[in-house]
């Protein structure tokens, strides 16, 4: 097994340089997210405009680069309305409750390996706590908050809709999420996302990714897009049924506050999968003299950039899922799939004779599900399934006419 | 199974587009080229000798549907005309922020006197400048539209200010085509006839050209009208320089 290290940072007490050094990287990893919120907006309209042969941003700095400033301003100075029927303390809490977990979350990824400054070697990240990528449950947890009570506190229909989607959506996609997780850190034996980086830093072959079988990731991958709401998950800000979703009522800064958290939590999320599944900042590093530490995080950039561009490639690609389609996707499918994975490779873990039995298992228990499903299908289609009528459904007019006429139609 | 394919056909679609050309301009820097009978900002023409073409007669206020044109004739003074005719327009006023660019104004002219430009773009700041008087709308000496400091006119815009008036006059229906029956413009001469929908069209002269030429670009490969691309587009285009040749003897 590996030799799991804590931050080396706070072995040796803290005195004034640590403190300075720890609110250093907090400053620099804010700093850095939120600048790399306004280029994702910028990276993804411009690339969701490529793949839909147009130009996209190009007024603002070049390329349109400066566009997600131009826009941050434009809401910046727009009025900020809050509904007569809203409640007005937790609608204006709710934007602080999706933006802070979204920022919190950043700071359990691993950024980059050890570096040394001024005697004091450190963790390029913000904080490696023993519970680690529990946290990073905890705050989706949170962050769902945010959603729904922005929704209820409207005094809107349609945002409450919208909140109430939001909720069951991410409480069913959270289960297969978290089964996921376990499953990688039963492989890497480990919470803390730092050991978790360091199980897979011996070659590709040591990834998450491909020793746990690709299943997990794809899993992960498709339970995180939808607890990110983005498309084609994004039944949470259906326009076309919705309205807008559960901002429709909210202007101004607060509703710039939605976006940005939901762009962080983007790459946030594309952070974390790297982390889970691609071995974070892992790869080939050239032996150049004080250069050593920035071949990490160059890695970590590309591995994270591409799954943004991942995340935009779906929204340019798929429609949007039905709202029943999504929870079939969910309970049907992702958690049985993640549940009897995780068994696999937990069986295996223990020993080859279990994990094969466990295959034998899950195979018979496929059957039976499969078979269940089946059944409760047909039963789903019986005339008894329905409610009872409630009053009469609208006839058509002539029909209408002739029956209030007393005729037979 | 062919159902699971077509759902990442959509990928492979998206990501073909990457390479494709795009279909959209960089609007403000960039404009696509306009059609021939595009309207946009009223010109008030002049004869090849100078002479305003306008004889306030009132017709086109009285066709105006928005009631925008404000027109009143005056008798010629006898030592120096302003017009050919009996009289002319003494006051000629178009409130832009009534007008709907129908046109019909173009159409009612008897002397083609009123005609419109290409130019759609120019947004005003005050209201007084959205009432174009005489001062703004009459060519200049080259005959060329008034370029005021609000408007934002680009190369082509003010060429062919007559296209809809040559589609609307007598010699645009199909039996005069390739004819003129209008007279002359101050700097341009006697404007060239609409080709229509004929293979007999002069469309150097029409400023028609561009626009079908400029259009393949923004299509996919497979959209691409079959005599616009391959050996039919050679084919296609030594018949149009034929008939360039016989449009210019039939002038000549």
């Amino acid at each position: 097994m590996h030799q799991f290290a804590v931050d080396p940072l706070y072995a040796h007490g803290v005195t004034l340089a640590v403190v300075i050094i720890a609110l250093a990287r907090v400053l620099i990893a804010f700093a850095a997210l939120m600048g790399s919120v306004t280029l994702m907006i910028w990276f993804e309209r411009k690339l969701i405009s490529d793949m839909q042969s147009r130009i996209g941003p190009q007024r603002w700095g070049p390329f349109g680069i400066l566009q997600t400033l131009a826009d941050g301003i434009k809401l910046f100075f727009k009025e900020d309305l809050i509904p007569d029927q809203a409640d007005r303390f937790v609608f204006k809490l709710a934007p602080y409750l999706v933006l802070v977990p979204a920022l919190i979350t950043f700071s359990i990824v691993p950024i980059g390996g050890s570096v040394t400054v001024a005697h004091h070697t450190f963790l390029l990240q913000v904080a490696d706590p023993p519970i680690g990528i529990l946290l990073l449950l905890a705050m989706s947890g949170i962050s769902v908050y945010g959603v729904i009570l922005a929704g209820w506190s409207s005094g809107s229909k349609y945002p409450l809709l919208s909140s109430v989607r939001a909720s069951a959506q991410m409480i069913s996609y959270e289960a297969a999420l978290g089964i996921t997780v376990v499953t990688v850190i039963l492989a890497s034996g480990s919470l803390s996302t730092h050991n978790i980086v360091v199980t897979q830093a011996d070659g590709i072959w040591h990834w998450n990714v491909i020793r746990l079988g690709v299943v997990p990731f794809l899993i992960f991958l498709t339970a995180i897009t939808a607890e990110l709401g983005r498309p084609p998950f994004d039944v949470v800000e259906a326009e076309s049924e919705l309205v807008g979703g559960y901002h429709t009522e909210y202007s101004s800064l607060r509703f710039a506050l939605f976006f940005l958290a939901e762009f962080m939590n983007t790459i946030t999320m594309s952070a974390i999968m790297v982390t889970l599944f691609f071995g974070g900042p892992a790869g080939w590093v050239p032996n150049i003299p004080h250069l050593r530490w920035l071949f990490p995080i160059i890695w970590f950039l590309l591995k994270t950039t591409t799954f943004a561009a991942c995340y935009i490639w779906f929204r340019a690609a798929l429609p949007r899922l039905r709202y029943d389609q999504l929870m079939d996707l969910g309970w049907k499918k992702l958690i049985p799939l993640s549940l009897g994975w995780m068994l696999i490779v937990a069986g295996f873990i223990a020993s080859k004779a279990w994990g094969f039995g466990m295959i034998a298992a899950l195979l018979l228990g496929w059957l039976l599900l499969d078979q269940a499903f089946r059944l409760g299908q047909k039963r789903a289609a019986s005339l008894d399934s329905f409610l009872p009528t409630v009053g009469e459904r609208p006839v058509r007019g002539d029909l209408f006419r002739k029956r209030s006429n007393g005729e037979k139609a | 199974m062919a159902n699971a394919l077509s759902f990442f056909g959509g990928f492979k679609l998206t990501f073909q587009h990457l390479g494709r050309a795009r279909v959209t301009t960089g609007y403000p820097a960039q404009k696509r080229a306009k059609q021939p009978r595009q309207h946009g900002r009223h010109v008030l023409n002049r004869y090849e000798d100078g002479m305003e073409k306008c004889i306030g007669c009132e017709l086109c206020a009285g066709v105006c549907p928005a009631d925008c044109i404000y027109v009143r004739g005056l008798d010629n003074p006898p030592d120096h005309p302003v017009s050919p005719g009996e009289r002319y327009g003494y006051i000629y006023e178009i409130n832009y922020l009534r007008c709907i660019h129908c046109d019909l104004c173009v159409e009612a002219c008897p002397t083609e006197a009123i005609t419109e430009s290409k130019m759609f773009e120019f947004s005003f700041t005050n209201r007084a400048d959205a009432i174009y008087t005489k001062a703004e709308l009459v060519v200049d000496d080259a005959g060329l539209p008034k370029h005021l400091p609000w408007e934002d006119w680009r190369e082509g815009e003010a060429a062919m200010t007559g296209g809809w008036m040559r589609a609307t006059s007598p010699s645009g229906s199909a039996a005069y085509e390739g004819l003129t029956q209008w007279s002359g413009d101050l700097g341009v001469g006697i404007r060239a006839a609409e080709g229509g929908q004929s293979e007999n069209r002069d469309d150097d002269a029409t400023g028609s050209k561009q626009i079908r030429e400029s259009f393949p670009r923004h299509l996919q490969p497979i959209d691409v009208p079959l005599h616009l691309k391959g050996p039919q587009k050679l084919i296609s285009d030594l018949k149009e320089l034929r008939n360039k040749i016989q449009i210019r003897r039939l002038h000549e």
